[in-house]
């Protein structure tokens, strides 16, 4: 089978690559629907919660999604985004705790000392709700 | 200006990456062709290890790639090269692959005539991490020169790998690289974690990686 590009993926803002862009076009997709069903006439602010090991940048995003929005509903919405904290379960005594990005290579247990664990949440991508009018 | 109305969403953003991955899953379970995501940063191996296997592989387990990159196509130029069957995705900017464009992947060949298709997804340890691209197993490749401290600074990427391939085991003489605080990193983070030493370069510890692979998928194909 000879070599043959089978995509290019159409985006605007082609020379963007970070993962904020399509997060971003996600959100504005789905706000945008439920403003539709709510017959709401303009998108005030988007209530997001997004965990804590996500390295997503607020600031990015917000940028992104002025940029993709504009001339639609949602052009001008502020998104307020809510951290979640990361949980971490001991796979030893079963005590959920919560624990810190920068120290998930080195989880220790404060219940019994047991090292490492099993991801409970902090990987959170969710629309909570949004103001319109 | 009328009043403002709360409006209760409840919506996962990745909820339609998610549906597709799954799709994506079952259409490839239906083929018995199982699909393996390989992930690392630019430069630990990736296009390497795959021409190993692929030698490894010959006569046992019929093998097609997947190839990701962000412009350019001298990955899967190297592959076909070797006749190793390849499609090559341009991810066009985009630092990841997600489940629409691996679904144009496996559009593009004919996924049926393979036993396992690998996709060399884009180099770079963060991005790909978030994004379910469909595959039955997640593998990672750590080379030794990289740092055994990489499990501290992308936690997402060694949680969610089924294997953990350290290349480049022949420059361990020449480093300060210790395996043992790699081990332990990345098992506390992901208990379940396969850890296997190998070198694309010298040939060293790549039976163990093609042994663990046949193993897989004759779990997948339900051989076993």
């Amino acid at each position: 089978m000879p070599v043959s590009r089978s995509s290019e993926r159409e985006m605007k803002g082609k020379d963007i690559s970070m993962h904020e862009l399509p997060i971003t076009e996600s959100i504005l997709k789905i706000v945008l629907k439920h403003a539709k069903m709510n017959s709401a006439r303009k998108v005030m602010a988007i209530h997001l919660q997004v965990g804590k090991i996500s390295d997503l940048e607020d600031d990015w995003i917000q940028r992104y999604f002025d940029y993709l929005s504009k001339g639609t509903l949602a052009e001008g919405a502020k998104l307020k985004i809510e951290r979640t904290p990361i949980m971490v379960q001991c796979n030893a005594c079963s005590t959920s705790y919560e624990a810190e990005m920068a120290r998930m290579g080195d989880l220790v247990c404060p219940a019994c000392g047991e090292k490492g664990g099993t991801l409970l949440s902090g990987r959170e991508y969710y629309i909570k709700e949004m103001e319109v009018q | 200006m009328g009043d403002i109305r709360l409006i209760e969403v409840k919506e996962e953003i990745l909820a339609d990456n998610t549906k597709l991955a799954a799709e994506v899953r079952e259409r490839l379970r239906k083929t018995k062709t199982m699909l393996l995501n390989l992930m690392s940063s630019p430069g630990s191996g990736k296009t390497s290890l795959i021409l190993r296997t692929a030698e490894g592989l010959k006569g046992s387990l019929r093998l097609g790639v997947i190839e990701a990159d962000i412009d350019s196509t001298v990955d899967a130029e190297k592959v076909a090269a070797r006749s190793i069957p390849a499609i090559q995705l341009r991810t066009g900017g985009f630092c990841h692959l997600d489940a629409t464009m691996v679904t144009q992947g496996i559009d593009a060949m004919a996924v049926n005539e393979f036993d396992l298709v690998i996709i060399e997804n884009v180099g770079n340890l963060v991005c790909p991490a978030e994004f379910d691209t469909g595959a039955h197993k997640n593998v990672m490749i750590l080379s030794v020169p990289e740092g055994d401290d990489k499990p501290l600074k992308y936690p997402l990427m060694f949680s969610i790998c089924d294997l953990l391939l350290v290349n480049k085991i022949d420059y361990l003489s020449l480093s300060d690289f210790d395996m043992a605080a790699l081990r332990g990193r990345a098992l506390a983070l992901n208990p379940r974690i396969t850890i296997l030493e190998v070198s694309c370069k010298t040939g060293a510890g790549i039976e163990g990686w093609i042994d663990w692979l046949k193993g897989e998928v004759a779990a997948f194909k339900g051989l076993k």
